[in-house]
């Protein structure tokens, strides 16, 4: 492993070793493997099994996810205002009560978490971690294909790394699920889904696995390509595909044993509805250029980057097209030249639906971390609620999996993010974060 | 004919008197009327801070600074209210490529003649996004393709129209108006290699030929006793020859931490000034950095990684390297950090344990110390440059924004004015054609 190669301090960005640490919770259970797995190697089965079925006796066993409970000056549960003096409690998994303190019993014998501030885990709207690596060399990033223009059939579980020492990295600073996968930079460049950072298997890891279809109109589209060449050729290779996928829907529709094409049978899902289009524009006629085609096909759209949305709120409100926006601090350069620190705050009170994402880095920082991003939107006009709620509960909802993150609610995973202060402010720090009700964060970042 | 140009002489002379009566400075000179700004909080950094301050400013220079009514204030003064503001210097970035600046080309890996000065544009719109940051006083670089890509420049980040109305020194043909840029580490092995190297090692070693020779034409110069004796003049020469006599401090851009070391051996051989830049692997070698008495003009940067040298980047190293007795500064390295924004470093560095003293430090005084500037930068206090930012509160907060930017008694920056305020918050062709400084 490349880890081993380039070694990492364990108290600055953890790696494999302590990724995953087992929890005091899970020691007896621990303890009882290893006894009977050397049991099982020194081959006296009958022994083994022996002992095995004593040690069982005699180990009070815990279940993994023992009761956890935080209390915290301020809960910020997204769903509704803030607690003060809160404290939710989570059950395995699953958050199972919110309140103030005065009104909830605190169960005996679970581990209590105290914080300044708790706010639900934090959701990275549109980043390219895990398909994108620390290194940034050809073996770890796999963000984007350059072989072709059109390729909606790549997925994003087949390239996401769950190990990658970046998702560790932003899991510590309170990102508890990212909605990543390909980048900007082709006309379709694959599928994005959606991931818990905590996990050691794509499987494990995945909340979502086909979240949007990720397409990019104007300049961007053509840099790597021989052809489209221009904005008016992108968008006709695009209609003709969408077209092609019309057409294949029909054809599928018509005859049982029509030839599979793994392209168009997502594209087929996204004009059935089922899939939304994540389409990258950043100039204005770009994103008009986007809802022509939403208006044309009439899929779900959600709008990314969008530097110069600012000028088509009207536009943008009347399509109904949510809007994962560029991180705040985004270099003002390139197709992003006019972005500016207040369009979060534009749009938001143009009534647009605003998410604040990482974005891709083709250098430094490699990621970007959506707290910060969120942090100087909010000191450039956007309200400091709708701020964390472009980081929680709005790319829930506009990634479609606001049943299950976002807020802080019963019955939600329990996924939640500890701060010593105002989550926003430069020096404050996260100090715990809970991923599917596990610690797996202890240390203030 | 004659009518048109008797007019014009009129509406010059009443243009003139105009401004003679206003006592408007000219671009480029300083504000002449005394001001006085009353109410902030001021943050001398070279002191204690004084709430309720006074700040006197006369001659683009700091007459005088204390608590209200321990002052002595000019009966002519202009008063300002700056009431419930925090005053600081002016900001001084040790290390960034505003102007879209450029250095040597590739024709070679060393380029001791080549200067910046020749090559940046301070009419382009990252140094109004310098401004509206609160910085001052900045340091120019070549990038870092190469072992040695050039000369540095100095600026005072004055409202003026040409580089030299910007420079921090008078003649550029006799004076020292900036460092040298070096590189080693991965940014200058590249191809073609030759001339480029290919190894950290030969970057070394080509750099210590370099400084072999220079060493050797100085001896020649020195040693004639006759002007004809004298070798020719060399410009590549003479450049280095400002570094050995420690006229010209070396900027050195080093990530890991032999990187690091090789620098301060390579310091060690030919005693020139140092500065070492970024240093994202400082805190492993912390205590041999303090050893050699060498400061570290630091980047912060939000994730590690980017590159393998960066990979061990750390939110830390500040407070690493402060705690070990190393001056330390903070850089934009603009575009790579946002200039708007450099107040966001040090607040960072307080996050990972540096004290606020030490940050707040590190983005205005100690960074002078290491431009060699600290004579007229870098802190409040009487007799020095009357340069400094009026900020809407703790200057480590989110929340708190740059309200004006003064360069010697002159304000270079006004968020209350929108058009200047456009260059704070972006926007909509604000920084058309502003495009990122390549690094590689």
């Amino acid at each position: 492993m490349t880890n081993n190669q380039y070694p990492v301090p364990s108290n600055q960005y953890p790696v494999t070793s302590t990724q995953y640490p087992v929890t005091s919770d899970q020691y007896p259970v621990t303890i009882l493997l290893m006894i009977c797995r050397f049991a099982s190697r020194v081959r006296l089965l009958a022994a083994g099994a022996v002992l095995c079925f004593l040690a069982a006796l005699t180990v009070p066993v815990r279940p993994a996810h023992a009761q956890v409970v935080v209390e915290a000056d301020t809960v910020y549960t997204m769903a509704g205002d803030p607690i003060v003096d809160g404290v939710v409690i989570v059950q395995g998994e699953t958050i199972q009560q919110v309140g103030p303190a005065s009104e909830i019993t605190v169960p005996d014998g679970a581990r209590v978490l105290s914080a300044a501030v708790v706010t639900p885990g934090l959701v990275d709207p549109h980043g390219t971690v895990g398909t994108s690596g620390i290194y940034n060399v050809d073996a770890d990033q796999d963000q984007l294909d350059t072989s072709m223009p059109l390729q909606p059939e790549l997925r994003a579980v087949d390239a996401y790394n769950p190990r990658e020492q970046l998702v560790a990295f932003v899991r510590a600073l309170g990102v508890t699920t990212v909605h990543t996968g390909h980048a900007p930079g082709a006309l379709i460049s694959g599928q994005t889904a959606l991931f818990a950072t905590h996990g050691g298997t794509v499987r494990e890891a995945l909340r979502d696995s086909l979240t949007t279809v990720a397409m990019t109109v104007g300049p961007a589209a053509g840099e790597r390509f021989e052809s489209p060449g221009t904005r008016a050729k992108g968008i006709a290779m695009l209609r003709e595909k969408l077209v092609a996928a019309r057409q294949y829907a029909e054809r599928r529709e018509d005859t049982d044993d029509a030839e599979v094409d793994l392209g168009l049978e997502v594209l087929a899902r996204l004009l059935e509805g089922e899939v939304p289009a994540l389409i990258t524009a950043h100039k204005a006629h770009d994103i008009q250029a986007a809802l022509r085609l939403q208006d044309e096909f009439g899929f779900d759209l959600i709008l990314d980057g969008a530097a110069e949305a600012f000028l088509l709120t009207e536009e943008i409100r009347a399509a109904g097209v949510p809007v994962l926006l560029h991180p705040t601090m985004i270099r003002p350069s390139g197709g992003a030249e006019s972005a500016a620190f207040t369009t979060a705050a534009t749009l938001h009170a143009a009534g647009i639906p605003v998410a604040i994402q990482s974005g891709f880095e083709p250098y430094v920082p490699k990621t970007r971390i959506v707290l910060y991003e969120a942090a100087v939107a909010a000191a450039h006009g956007l309200p400091r609620s709708a701020a964390l709620a472009s980081i929680t509960r709005v790319p829930a909802e506009i990634l479609g999996l606001d049943d299950r993150i976002g807020t802080i609610e019963p019955g939600k995973s329990a996924d939640l993010a500890l701060f010593d202060g105002d989550p926003f402010e430069y020096t404050t720090h996260v100090c715990q974060v809970l991923v599917r009700g596990q610690v797996v964060s202890s240390e203030c970042r | 004919m004659r009518i048109r140009s008797s007019t014009r002489v009129l509406s010059l002379t009443a243009l003139l008197l105009a401004a003679l009566l206003s006592a408007a400075p000219l671009p480029g000179q300083a504000q002449a009327q005394p001001q006085v700004f009353r109410g902030a909080t001021l943050l001398p950094i070279s002191d204690d801070p004084i709430p309720n301050g006074v700040l006197v400013v006369e001659n683009g220079t700091i007459q005088d600074l204390g608590p209200a009514g321990a002052v002595d204030v000019p009966s002519d003064a202009v008063e300002v209210d700056v009431s419930g503001r925090v005053i600081l210097p002016g900001l001084v970035d040790t290390h960034s490529h505003i102007g879209a600046v450029d250095g040597g080309d590739r024709s070679a890996a060393l380029h001791p003649v080549v200067r910046s000065l020749d090559a940046i544009n301070v009419q382009h719109p990252s140094l109004m996004r310098a401004r509206a940051g609160g910085i001052t006083t900045v340091n120019v670089l070549p990038g870092s393709g190469h072992v040695m890509s050039g000369q540095t420049t100095h600026l005072k980040l004055r409202d003026g129209a040409t580089v030299e109305d910007l420079l921090l020194c008078d003649d550029p043909l006799a004076d020292v108006c900036g460092g040298m840029k070096m590189a080693n580490g991965t940014n200058p092995q590249h191809e073609p290699s030759p001339p480029f190297p290919g190894t950290r090692a030969r970057s070394a070693a080509m750099a210590r030929e370099l400084f072999m020779s220079a060493r050797a034409y100085r001896q020649k110069q020195q040693s004639a006793e006759d002007p004809d004796d004298a070798p020719d003049t060399d410009l590549r020469m003479e450049a280095l020859v400002e570094v050995l006599d420690g006229e010209r401090i070396v900027h050195f851009h080093t990530h890991r931490h032999d990187d690091v070391l090789t620098a301060l051996r390579l310091r060690e051989e030919f005693g020139f000034r140092l500065v070492l830049h970024h240093v994202s692997e400082g805190w492993k070698v912390a205590d041999e950095i303090a050893e050699a008495g060498v400061p570290a003009s630091i980047i912060f940067i939000d994730s590690p990684g980017g590159k393998h040298e960066a990979v061990d980047l750390a939110y830390r190293t500040g407070a690493v390297l402060d705690e070990a007795g190393v001056d330390v500064a903070y850089h934009t390295d603009d575009l790579i950090t946002d200039s708007r924004l450099f107040l966001r470093s040090p607040a960072f560095g307080v996050r990972a344990g540096m004290s606020r003293a030490a940050a707040l430090e590190s983005v205005t005084l100690a960074g002078a110390r290491m431009l060699g500037l600290e004579d007229r930068v870098g802190s409040l206090a009487p007799g020095k440059d009357a340069d400094f930012v009026v900020l809407s509160g703790d200057p480590l907060s989110v929340y708190t924004k740059v309200q004006q930017t003064w360069v010697e008694g002159r304000k270079v920056y006004d968020r209350s004015d929108p058009e200047d305020r456009r260059y704070a918050t972006g926007g909509f062709r604000v920084y058309d054609g502003a495009n990122a400084h390549v690094h590689r």
